[in-house]
């Protein structure tokens, strides 16, 4: 069909406007959304051996993340932090470089924000203050990547243990400095001084969204921009695809190694920065979002494109908000949005293993 | 080693009129070969001679296309790597292939079934008795990678010895080792042949050959065109037998092989050299890659590199282009040292170098053929200006280059991984030639590709010398460097064995110094 439609000998036949774009648009809405649709069926039959009605969890989660008013905003307010993350995880992947010590640099980072904010905000106006608490950030986290950069960039260490083990740290110290140094004296459970709400990033058009959301959407704008459109990103490009070529091409290797940490772990630590300075208004002891860890399959699914990081991050933040009600309501453990991602990108990585396979046999 | 040979002198493995193709090249030519019992059989020639073609089909890598492989006198096709151990071939190749953290005794238990407990004891109590047999002290409780290397290969023939081979072929076998490692393996090989064993023994130095071996066949470009059999061996002084070897490994064959045609104009016998590399050196693993490498090209000249793969080529190259550190000498630009300077800056002072590893390092398969041709400039005006992307300019720069260079590609952003190797070829050819090149080395230009691409490619390289480029043209093909060369250096083991002008005696010459059989 499709050749008489391109040599145009079918003309009794409503020829379609243009079958190349149809069909590309076909094609990914099959590869896109049969994966989401397959997962959501695999992640029902969970839910229906966990004793639980799939249809009402379904339901309650996309009522409760999306469709209410009060959800949607809790959403949207969510994604302030992941946005950071996926910014510095594409930095980071795109450059051939494992960052998986996010968690660390951001928890640390929030720590130490936490810490520094409400003194900053009494003595500076509020929009210096806060700039300074995100920079404050992205230098706490760029410093605790420095030692897994530089075993990475010099002695050819593998930085997927290096920086595992530092988030390992990073998340033990935070605590240490909640419980100890920045606890606050006037409350019994171990946590840090609280940033009053009104010296908190302000809020959007009278909602209760942070302005975090506005900051994390142009943090992984322009890391796309960086890595798509300039001479830098570039570089980092050719080091992550070929390292001899890069090597061959002249490029400084061990220092552009060092760059991309610093600021893969500087973003990561702002993402802390926000959801303090946004959202949580201080650190309780124990704390620990594991935000990064849920980002790395939502980057891997937008295979490191800003923008559909951005529309996986929204999906994960209806489910993870939704979630977290429907867990309360239903009995379903708040986690197993995460289950639900999993089965996702297992289902994806299937579908494109099978489409790749028709695409050689056709090309054969 | 058990089962003996039905009469003493009959081979016990021939071949008869062995022909192997693959697209576009002969690797083997109707090769006829006799393998003796208790006897060293050389095999003698250049890269690209078909010497590994040739083993391969006798270790049952790889099939023949037409004659027939005869073992005991029958004919018997070789199916597999374990048909030809059980025929009792044993092959050792010229990187050893033990595991490096098990030890010996652990390798030797490697072939057999997976789900018998192997008895250690036993397989090294035999692993000593045969070591000892041949006079080797290896500890068969050793970790392998702790071994030096001439232990590791000692242990792999005492290996193949156990597995019943009756023939040794020891592929390269010398490539690697030093010079005293070279002698005790010399002497193993006469001891093995002495038991019996008909070993097959491959290299590319004469001085081996007639140190070791009992029987000297020579291959040329997939044809056996020679074998010295051993009464003939030994009553030939060395001088006669080098000269003969010389003459069929080198000598002008009637190729069919199209030329470009010789340089136009020769260099002005005045112009100042334009490189000049001083007593360069470039640490290795274990001896020197490149030790003390003296050269230097003129404006408009092309100096040949010829020798083995191997012996501190690619090293000199990378070294010379600032992305392999030297540990001594100079190199000059000018007539100014260019040792501090980096990749980029010694670009910008027009020096390039065409790498041979073309996806390897040469490009980024994955990127558009646009980006690849700026692989070495990014970042750089009019590309770029103030660090951001000018698409236009880029799409401007490639299709000028595409079409200067005739790339055959689909569109300037096919990832250049898509494209032929020819045209890959073409592709790194237009990055280092385009713009203000001044010295360019090529490493094997025309290595892997066809005929007409080869032409196309030895054309660039003249006319660019013939428009004053001072050229370093590393190749393993002689008749290349004859063709296109001014003068032609051999290296051998990291140094400059010599440099002969390209005139009526330089075949020779070079093949002399090639196989180490020069003055």
């Amino acid at each position: 069909m499709t050749a008489d439609a391109v040599n145009g000998t079918a003309p009794a036949q409503k020829p379609p406007a243009s079958p190349g774009a149809a069909g590309a648009a076909l094609h990914w809405a099959l590869v896109t959304l049969v994966p989401i649709l397959a997962a959501l069926l695999l992640s029902g039959g969970v839910l229906l051996a966990l004793g639980t009605d799939p249809l009402a969890y379904y339901g309650l989660v996309l009522q409760r993340g999306l469709l209410s008013w009060l959800g949607l905003q809790a959403s949207l307010s969510r994604m302030a932090p992941l946005l950071f993350l996926a910014a510095g995880l594409i930095v980071a992947f795109r450059a051939g470089i494992w960052n998986l010590g996010t968690d660390g640099q951001f928890l640390l980072a929030a720590v130490i924000v936490a810490a520094a904010g409400p003194p900053l905000a009494a003595v500076l106006p509020g929009w210096i203050a806060l700039s300074l608490c995100l920079a404050l950030a992205a230098v706490v986290g760029a410093a605790w990547s420095l030692l897994p950069a530089l075993l990475s960039a010099y002695q050819g260490v593998n930085e997927i243990i290096t920086t595992l083990m530092m988030t390992f740290l990073g998340t033990s110290f935070a605590n240490v400095l909640v419980k100890l140094a920045f606890r606050d004296p006037a409350t019994t459970v171990p946590q840090t001084r609280t940033l009053a709400v009104d010296d908190r990033l302000p809020r959007l058009f009278g909602s209760t969204v942070s302005g975090g959301l506005v900051l994390g959407l142009v943090a992984v704008v322009l890391v796309h921009l960086m890595m798509t459109r300039t001479a830098f990103g570039l570089k980092l490009r050719v080091v992550g695809a070929n390292a001899r070529a890069a090597v061959h091409a002249g490029l400084p290797v061990p220092r552009l190694t060092v760059a991309v940490f610093a600021i893969s772990a500087g973003l990561a630590a702002m993402a802390g920065a926000v959801d303090i300075i946004g959202v949580q208004g201080n650190v309780r002891a124990d704390w620990n979002p594991a935000y990064g860890l849920a980002v790395i399959p939502l980057v891997f699914l937008a295979r490191f494109n800003g923008f559909a990081s951005i529309a996986f991050v929204f999906l994960f933040s209806v489910l993870s908000i939704g979630g977290e009600s429907a867990a309360r309501r239903l009995g379903v453990p708040h986690f197993f949005t995460l289950v639900v991602m999993a089965i996702l990108l297992i289902v994806l990585a299937l579908v494109e293993y099978v489409d790749h396979r028709r695409r050689e046999r056709m090309r054969a | 080693m058990t089962a003996a040979s039905p009469e003493p002198g009959a081979p016990i493995l021939a071949l008869c009129g062995i022909t192997k193709r693959f697209p576009g090249v002969v690797a083997n030519d109707q090769v006829d070969l006799a393998v003796r019992p208790g006897e060293v059989h050389v095999l003698l020639g250049e890269n690209g001679a078909g010497k590994s073609t040739l083993i391969a089909m006798l270790s049952g890598l790889l099939q023949p296309d037409d004659g027939a492989i005869l073992v005991d006198g029958r004919e018997q096709p070789i199916a597999s790597p374990r048909h030809a151990l059980g025929l009792g071939i044993g092959t050792v190749f010229q990187h050893v292939m033990l595991a490096p953290t098990l030890t010996v005794v652990e390798n030797l238990a490697l072939g057999l079934p997976w789900w018998r407990r192997p008895d250690r004891a036993r397989l090294a109590a035999e692993f000593g008795r045969t070591a000892e047999g041949l006079g080797l002290s290896i500890d068969p409780h050793a970790v392998t990678g702790a071994l030096s290397l001439g232990e590791q290969q000692q242990a792999e023939i005492v290996r193949a010895l156990l597995r019943g081979s009756r023939v040794l072929i020891l592929d390269e076998a010398t490539a690697m080792l030093t010079p005293k490692g070279v002698e005790e393996l010399g002497a193993l090989m006469q001891r093995l042949a002495g038991r019996g064993i008909a070993v097959i023994f491959i290299t590319h130095k004469l001085k081996e050959a007639f140190d070791f071996g009992d029987r000297i066949s020579i291959l040329r470009l997939g044809r056996k065109v020679g074998e010295i059999p051993p009464e003939r061996l030994r009553a030939l002084d060395e001088r006669a037998a080098t000269a003969e070897i010389v003459h069929l490994m080198f000598g002008a064959a009637a190729t069919d092989e199209p030329k470009v045609g010789g340089r136009t104009r020769a260099p002005a016998p005045s112009a100042a050299p334009l490189l000049v590399v001083r007593d360069l050196s470039v640490p290795g693993q274990g001896a020197a890659a490149v030790a003390d490498v003296a050269l230097q090209v003129a404006p408009g000249e092309i100096l040949g590199i010829a020798g083995i793969d191997g012996n501190g080529q690619a090293q000199l190259a990378e070294a010379l282009a600032g992305q392999r550190p030297a540990s001594g000498g100079s190199v000059l630009l000018d007539g100014r040292p260019i040792d501090r300077l980096d990749v980029g800056a010694r670009r910008r002072l027009g020096l390039r170098y065409v790498t041979d590893d073309r996806l390897g390092e040469g490009t980024v398969g994955a990127f558009p053929v646009s980006l690849n041709l700026l692989l070495k400039q990014v970042g750089e005006a009019p590309f770029w200006s103030r660090g951001l992307e000018r698409s236009e300019e880029i799409d401007r720069h490639a299709r000028a280059l595409v079409a200067a260079f005739d790339v055959r590609t689909p569109g300037i952003r096919t990832p250049v991984g898509r494209l032929s190797g020819g045209n890959i070829q073409k592709v790194l050819l237009a990055r280092e030639l385009s713009g203000a090149a001044r010295v360019v080395i090529y490493s094997k230009p025309t290595y892997g590709l066809d005929l007409q691409t080869t032409i196309a490619a030895r054309r660039r390289i003249r006319d660019a010398a013939d428009a004053g480029v001072a050229t370093i043209l590393i190749s393993t093909d002689l008749e290349e460097l004859l063709e296109l060369a001014d003068r032609i250096a051999v290296m051998s083991r990291g140094r400059i064995a010599g440099t002969v002008a390209n005139d009526d005696e330089a075949r020779r010459r070079v093949g002399e110094l090639m196989i180490g059989a020069g003055p």
